[in-house]
């Protein structure tokens, strides 16, 4: 299973969420397919694209809040799975895309691939709704549900270590970070 | 515990004057009533943190939402904080209002909190966080108002230094 097929199967159900991903390929595969408003891209800072997912969720309760972490990134940031598990917010959708590597720097293995099991981990941290997904169809009809679902979610899907040949996009990071802020605001006038 | 309560108050009374509506914290001896307060405030968003660096994403995404926020933490959940600070508030122009609880100066009984202190302000100095101290409680209001005023104005890191003197009451 591919990262770029999976976020390619649920591109669609994307546009009424507010979307938070990390750096690397998720980035630059999500923003490939088509950027949108309600995107933002946080292309450092590891570990917090979660964190940053759960101060939006929130604050803006009714306001479904979809995060594209990866592994990496969480296992910089084990402790935010407690924070998360801690405050639940009902309208935040974690995804954690797993290719056992530090993809975007030379492909180094992370510890998921010596057996390091983030859905248990997440689990273990007090979330109730996990899952592990390996086909595009489980990616999402598990996504589908988890975004029906009014209760936090943590879905890990093992995808293969491979991703786009560079990283930057024409998308200026602060461009992207006004743009964001500006459309929330435009919702909440709403 | 001579953790001074009436001070405690000054503070959280001068966060909720600012608007603040969403506090994210690690506990800490002399962070405790101001923790409390955050507790039993049901305007408040109270976000207990793992690792402190966590705050700055929940301050982002705050930030994003609308809502104004403050950190509370101490010296070495800053230090702890830095990557977040640097490569998500200051990269992203996010505004920070951090009360950073200054342990390990002037007076500190606790062996293992010296080496944070020493260290604190020339790590904020090296970031460019403009800090000043909390110090006497008359201005307590005035200075937590103009550092978030200028958080916002130049959307950055400020911080505010809560000191022993305003903090601890011997007993």
């Amino acid at each position: 299973m591919q990262r770029l097929d999976c976020l390619r199967s649920i591109y669609n159900r994307l546009e009424d969420c507010l979307v938070v991903t990390i750096m690397g390929a998720v980035a630059t595969e999500l923003h490939s397919l088509g950027h949108r408003p309600n995107f933002f891209y946080l292309q450092h800072a590891m570990g917090l694209a979660s964190s940053t997912g759960l101060g939006l969720a929130l604050c803006l309760p009714y306001q479904k809040v979809v995060v594209f972490d990866g592994d990496g990134s969480v296992l910089m940031n084990l402790g935010g799975l407690t924070t998360l598990a801690r405050y639940k917010p009902a309208n935040l959708v974690h995804v954690i895309f797993d290719n056992e590597s530090l993809l975007s720097v030379g492909g180094f293995p992370t510890a998921t691939s010596t057996g390091s099991d983030l859905e248990a981990l997440a689990r273990g941290a007090g979330i109730e709704r996990t899952s592990t997904v390996r086909t595009i169809d489980d990616f999402t009809k598990g996504f589908d549900a988890a975004l029906r679902a009014n209760e936090l979610s943590c879905t890990v899907a093992k995808v293969e270590a491979v991703g786009p040949k560079g990283y930057v996009t024409d998308l200026a990071l602060l461009e992207n970070r006004f743009q964001f802020r500006r459309h929330i605001e435009t919702l909440q006038r709403k | 515990m001579p953790v001074s309560q009436t001070n405690s108050r000054v503070v959280y009374d001068a966060l909720k004057s600012c608007g603040i509506g969403l506090v994210s914290a690690l506990p800490e001896t002399w962070l405790v009533h101001l923790i409390r307060m955050a507790e039993d405030d049901p305007e408040m968003i109270l976000v207990r943190l793992a690792k402190e660096e966590e705050g700055v994403g929940l301050s982002a995404g705050a930030h994003f939402a609308g809502v104004k926020s403050a950190m509370l933490m101490q010296n070495h959940g800053f230090l702890a904080s830095v990557n977040g600070v640097v490569s998500l508030a200051q990269l992203y122009r996010i505004p920070l209002l951090m009360l950073i609880s200054y342990r390990g100066h002037f007076g500190e009984r606790d062996p293992w909190q010296t080496q944070g202190g020493s260290a604190t302000e020339s790590v904020l100095r090296a970031l460019h966080i403009p800090y000043t101290f909390l110090d006497d409680p008359a201005k307590v209001a005035t200075r937590i108002a103009e550092a978030q005023t200028l958080a916002y104005s130049s959307l950055h890191p400020t911080a505010l230094l809560l000191t022993r003197e305003l903090m601890w009451e011997e007993a």
